[in-house]
């Protein structure tokens, strides 16, 4: 059996036994599905009932407004001043006060005891707002039936037209999303599996067992045995959270599908006030329907899922490299900032420049993120649902390989003379040095 | 018949020349001593052996072949800072190790078995190293370190770390290793040891190899013609008595008994010495002051002559 094989069963096997990794894969979708749980649950959380008192001296809004399940309207005619010293005597939580003027000044008070939240704060302001909408409709002699026939919502379809004169349908949105998300995973992927070899490197270095190991092996049979391991365990756990993840959202949709039929109820009471027409409803149906066309049949799923592991893969090997060389020119992982630079810079700017991308997916600039090796794997992860080039992403991935093989080149001559260098602070100039030396 | 042997290794590292022109020989199944002050260039010629480094010059020999990647299987090597997986079990890392090596995970785990049931570690198979003590660490490395069954092993300070029971535990395992036929590479500063166990040695001071040989010879070599007498009677009559031919080095008395240490001049020899003085004094011993590789070691490499401190005060 060949030795790197050794290595990389070892080190896959004595991160998979770990309890840490079984906790990780297990809670990995549990937060997953929990974040979504907890979105559900927080919009099914009632508020606090609020007492509103409201002194009008408008009188344009007396029994005008409704109560509802978490607010309950009473009227006063006292000045606010008697009635903002008893309103700790009451039980009213809340002091709604319109002036007089309210039609030009548009302003309202609230004064409170306790902090209303944004809802309380929202329904006034939308449900006088509108009030006061309809006040000067009427007064300038428009109906408000008018209104709401003129009400337009433009639809914006993009379509592009190919060399061929093929025309294609896209929907910008849905194309962003994904491919923001992949790329996200694959900037999460580098840095927490990238960084668990350089801890790995560190330990061998301070138990003083790698000159233990490397006269056993080639110092890049056990720095590659090393890389390809931890990539074993990041792709085993991944495909476990996918899986978990999938059962875990079968069981809690069916489940939440009661709730969210309440859900939906209370969506309606809330949306009573602001009735929309037939029209409307069709349209957003309508939207819903291209949304999810767009969704599985503009995006070429094939290639995004074969470049999707292509770069998960390659992006994680290439800085994988760096990571290896860091963790060796280090003593101690408390040192390790001095050189982290080189692999947070080009990562944190793919990301940043990734916002760029999506808006100009097919610019010179985003070609050119998407080919250099540092930047490509989270840049034409971006790219790819707005559909790109072969030949642009057969040079992407060319690049991709010959700067994994440079980089790990490079590396490989850093770790194997600074796994040898204790108790010494090193340097870039010190590093540069490294990749001189005769091995 | 050299099991191993080094021409003319050149290390640099930037401007600094850590081996320069090194040569050794070490015979077949003889313990070689590879001594030096720190910072010689033994560990740069260790790693250079293991061929986790190589030179930048000069040639190295494995059984009379040039040595080459297959020769680590059979190399054993014991670094002086050891170190073992902390989280991993004892028996899987030696296992681990152990394959590294070039063993099949059969042949390992049979070896182990018997290598633990006689350093009575049996019972920690499945512990992790660190609920180990440092000593018993020590002891997983040194099995380690032989099991693959080298033919060179490269014991680099290998009783650091051991209480003296348990390090007289090692050396008779290294003496029976030697018997068995494994030719040692033995780096220490504890020139005790080496005088006890090393058949040969090499000296390694600023990158250079400055004193190679037997011990025997060398300590023939490094004859100090020094002799220590234990006598009675006059003291300035023996003083008289070697006037000529011969140093006084130093005299003390306790009582009826007088120690002097002499050095023979021009030649002369022990019998000379006696002939001198049997006439003025009553002889009750005679002995020679052997130099040991301590005072060689210290002389050779402040470049010195040798001095006899150690020795007087016996």
């Amino acid at each position: 059996m060949s030795k790197i094989f050794i290595i990389i069963q070892r080190e896959y096997l004595s991160r998979v036994k770990k309890k840490s990794f079984l906790v990780m894969t297990i809670l990995g979708p549990l937060l997953f599905i929990g974040l979504i749980f907890a979105q559900f649950w927080i919009k099914m959380i009632p508020e606090e009932k609020q007492n509103i008192l409201v002194i009008d001296e408008s009188n344009l809004f007396i029994g005008k407004l409704e109560n509802t399940a978490n607010h309950a309207f009473k009227y006063s005619q006292n000045a606010v001043e008697t009635e903002l010293q008893s309103l700790y005597k009451g039980n009213n939580n809340v002091l709604l006060y319109i002036p007089e003027n309210i039609i030009e000044s548009q302003k309202i008070q609230l004064y409170y005891k306790k902090q209303p939240g944004i809802g309380l704060q929202e329904y006034i302001s939308s449900v006088i707002g509108k009030k006061l909408e309809e006040f000067k409709l009427v007064a300038s002699g428009i109906k408000p039936e008018q209104l709401k026939a003129t009400q337009t919502k433009l639809v914006v379809t993009t379509t592009k037209v190919e060399k061929s004169g093929e025309l294609e349908k896209k929907d910008n949105e849905i194309m962003m999303v994904v491919g923001f998300l992949a790329g996200l995973l694959i900037y999460f992927f580098v840095f927490l599996y990238g960084s668990q070899v350089m801890r790995g490197v560190i330990e061998e270095k301070t138990s003083r067992i790698v000159e233990v190991i490397i006269s056993s092996v080639k110092p890049f049979q056990l720095m590659m045995g090393k890389i390809i391991g931890i990539a074993l365990v990041g792709l085993t756990q991944f495909v476990l959270w996918i899986v978990l993840s999938a059962v875990g959202i079968g069981i809690s949709s069916s489940m939440l599908a009661k709730n969210e039929i309440e859900k939906i109820k209370t969506e309606q009471t809330f949306k009573n006030n602001v009735p929309q027409n037939s029209a409307f409803k069709d349209l957003e149906n309508q939207q819903k329907a291209e949304i999810m066309d767009s969704f599985f049949n503009q995006i070429n799923w094939p290639v995004m899922l074969f470049s999707f592991l292509f770069y998960f893969m390659g992006g994680y090997l290439l800085y994988a490299g760096l990571f290896a060389a860091i963790g060796a020119a280090v003593d101690s992982e408390a040192d390790t900032q001095q050189f982290m630079m080189p692999i947070t810079i080009p990562l944190i700017f793919s990301f940043v420049m990734a916002q760029n991308v999506m808006t100009n997916p097919e610019s010179a600039l985003s070609f050119w993120l998407s080919v250099f090796p540092l930047t490509s794997p989270v840049i034409m992860m971006v790219r790819i649902p707005f559909g790109v080039p072969y030949f642009d992403l057969a040079i992407s991935m060319i690049a991709l390989i010959l700067g994994f093989l440079a980089v790990t080149w490079l590396s490989a001559k850093i770790y194997r003379t600074g796994i040898l260098m204790y108790g010494k602070k090193s340097s870039y100039r010190e590093l540069w040095k490294w990749l001189f030396y005769k091995p | 018949m050299d099991v191993f042997s080094t021409q003319n290794v050149v290390k640099k590292y930037d401007n600094y020349l850590a081996l320069d022109q090194v040569s050794i020989k070490v015979r077949s199944n003889t313990i070689f001593g590879l001594l030096g002050p720190n910072g010689a260039g033994k560990t740069s010629l260790i790693r250079i052996i293991n061929q986790i480094t190589g030179p930048d010059s000069g040639a190295l020999f494995f059984n009379g072949q040039t040595l080459r990647p297959e020769h680590i299987e059979k190399i054993g090597y014991l670094p002086e800072e050891r170190g073992l997986y902390k989280k991993m079990e004892v028996g899987e890392q030696a296992l681990y190790l152990a394959r590294l090596k070039g063993l099949s995970r059969y042949d390992a785990a049979k070896r182990l078995k018997i290598w633990f049931e006689k350093m009575e570690i049996t019972s920690w198979w499945n512990k992790k190293i660190e609920e180990l003590s440092k000593g018993m660490q020590q002891k997983v490395q040194f099995v380690v370190t032989v099991l693959h069954e080298p033919e060179l092993l490269i014991l680099d300070e290998p009783f650091s770390g051991f209480d003296p029971i348990n390090a007289n535990m090692i050396k008779n395992e290294i003496l029976e290793l030697k018997n068995k036929g494994t030719s040692i590479i033995f780096s220490t500063h504890n020139m005790a040891s080496v005088e006890e166990l090393c058949d040969d040695i090499a000296l390694l001071n600023k990158s250079r190899i400055i004193l190679e040989g037997s011990v025997k010879e060398i300590k023939k070599d490094y004859s100090t013609h020094t002799y220590k007498i234990d006598f009675s009677g006059n003291i300035v009559a023996f003083t008289n008595a070697i006037w000529t031919g011969f140093e006084l080095l130093d005299k003390h008395s306790d009582g009826n008994l007088n120690h002097a240490t002499v050095r023979l001049l021009n030649q002369n020899t022990p019998n000379q010495l006696l002939e001198a003085i049997i006439p003025h004094v009553m002889v009750n011993g005679l002995q020679e002051v052997i130099p040991s590789m301590n005072d060689i070691f210290i002389a050779r490499v402040n470049n010195e002559k040798i001095e006899l401190n150690a020795n007087l005060t016996e």
